[in-house]
């Protein structure tokens, strides 16, 4: 087992004016693992995760990215184009709206397979080979490969979106709410993908949600925010079940019973 | 005598209701529990009494205020009370499994891959892994043509037997069992008893909750009274 994370954070601070959205918040992330990161809207979650993935700097602290040779790299101290391959390469990023990294005037199978060549593939049957099996990964048909993502559901686009992310076997993967404004039958589908393939691909994923049911499922830890900072942070089931924490109590005694 | 698996040292354990006012709620306080292998101690005490706050501590799934849980894990001791996420993950994968009273269904996934599951990266193909589950569904009555739908619909008996097949299925040192055969009938009863014996017998140590008599007398080496706790004024 490697025991340095792969990601880890420090202090981070940052704030829109006058309203804190980040306020000291330290992270770690090692590979294998699911980090979920909850809380209510303007919770500073999806600002946490921007800032975690280079897109966002922060006002003070630091966030370290550790290479496959074992290099340590500070995020925001990086050359833009190194960062750039990472996010190419080593990282994905899944957004909530699958339009935001789709191209959406590309086929479905070009979708897949462009991610491939932005890192160097030029072999056109291997890349079509790829693309195909990814699309059978996340139960796309194999005869939807040309068709253009405009003519998919919802639920479709966001399984393109995660062949599209993972068919790099990235590292480290950001997922924005993946099952925000889905069908509760669609939802459960593409939660039981992403936990397989997160499984089977062994990658480390911060998952960003204010649905505790999606962090209760996916998740190994879990870090609960409220006003820019993590309140509570711990092994997801023990948070869950024995939370500590004004807030997290609140939260946890709000969810509705199926 | 045989090193315990597993020893709880003062451990306590209370609950703050922040919605009801900061109210404290102690549960346990300065239990000494000892389990060693082979054994299997059931938990006795009346409703309400802590038992199941007991075991979910044991189990890391609650956090303990004060004292110590001892588990031998890989040839080394891990406080549960202070061991990191991580090596709770750890420990609940290679040496302490718990079966909750309740299923915990997950949407979509067939009964069957809920207990092959538990197998996967500990050595059997995931084909393996299937056959091992199916063989030990049939072994609980739960008939093959269950076997490929999700759990969710099925009755309370058989989604414990579900449950139980996914706990009992890896073989773990360390095993923990809320109410095991609460609502089963006397065939099925009889199935889980006798797996509990030969989990015994290969030396795994048991903590349980059980609160059929017959059960427990057939399975319960040692009783451990678990009584509601009052603090010292």
């Amino acid at each position: 087992m490697n025991d340095d994370p792969i990601l880890a954070a420090r202090g981070l601070t940052l704030s829109f004016g006058v309203i804190p959205a980040l306020l000291n918040v330290d992270v770690d992330l090692w590979l294998g693992e699911i980090l979920a990161i909850v809380g209510e809207s303007g919770s500073g979650k999806t600002t946490l995760l921007n800032v975690l993935s280079g897109q966002l700097r922060p006002q003070s602290g630091i966030v370290t990215y550790r290479d496959p040779e074992g290099a340590a790299h500070d995020v925001h101290a990086m050359p833009p184009p190194m960062l750039r391959t990472l996010q190419r390469s080593d990282w994905g990023f899944v957004h909530q709206d699958p339009r935001r990294s789709l191209r959406m005037n590309v086929s479905a199978g070009g979708n897949v397979g462009e991610r491939l060549m932005a890192r160097g593939a030029r072999h056109y049957g291997d890349i079509r080979a790829q693309a195909l099996d990814w699309l059978e990964q996340v139960e796309i048909d194999a005869d939807r490969i040309d068709d253009l993502p405009r003519t998919f559901s919802g639920g479709m686009l966001q399984r393109l979106q995660i062949a599209r992310t993972l068919v790099t076997h990235p590292r480290l993967v950001f997922m924005d709410e993946p099952t925000g404004g889905l069908d509760v039958s669609v939802q459960a589908r593409l939660l039981d993908l992403i936990r397989t393939l997160v499984a089977r691909l062994g990658v480390a994923v911060v998952l960003v949600t204010h649905d505790i049911a999606v962090a209760r499922l996916l998740g190994h830890r879990i870090a609960v925010m409220q006003r820019g900072r993590v309140v509570e942070t711990g092994l997801t089931d023990q948070v869950l079940d024995d939370p500590r924490h004004p807030y997290t109590q609140l939260l946890v005694s709000s969810v509705l019973q199926a | 005598m045989n090193a315990p698996l597993l020893r709880t040292e003062a451990l306590s354990k209370s609950f703050t209701l922040h919605l009801r006012g900061g109210l404290r709620l102690p549960v346990l306080g300065g239990v000494d529990l000892s389990v060693e292998a082979g054994e299997c101690v059931v938990l006795s005490g009346p409703s309400g009494a802590g038992k199941s706050t007991l075991l979910r501590s044991l189990y890391g799934n609650y956090r303990a205020d004060t004292g110590r849980i001892l588990v031998r894990h890989l040839g080394r001791t891990v406080d549960i009370a202070s061991a990191d996420p991580r090596t709770i993950l750890a420990v609940r994968h290679h040496t302490m499994a718990y079966v909750s009273q309740f299923l915990r269904v997950v949407p979509r996934v067939p009964a069957l891959d809920i207990v092959a599951e538990a197998l996967l990266g500990r050595g059997p193909s995931p084909e393996a892994a299937r056959e091992q589950a199916a063989a030990l569904l049939l072994s609980l009555n739960i008939p093959r043509r269950l076997h490929g739908i999700p759990p969710a619909t099925f009755s309370g008996g058989e989604q414990q037997r579900v449950n139980l097949a996914r706990g009992f299925i890896t073989g773990h040192p360390i095993l923990l069992l809320d109410e095991p055969t609460a609502s089963l009938d006397a065939d099925n009863r009889a199935v889980v008893v006798r797996m509990i014996q030969d989990a015994k017998a290969r030396g795994t140590a048991i903590v349980a909750i059980c609160h059929d008599l017959d059960v427990r007398d057939l399975i319960a080496d040692r009783l451990f009274p678990v009584a509601p706790y009052r603090e010292a004024a």
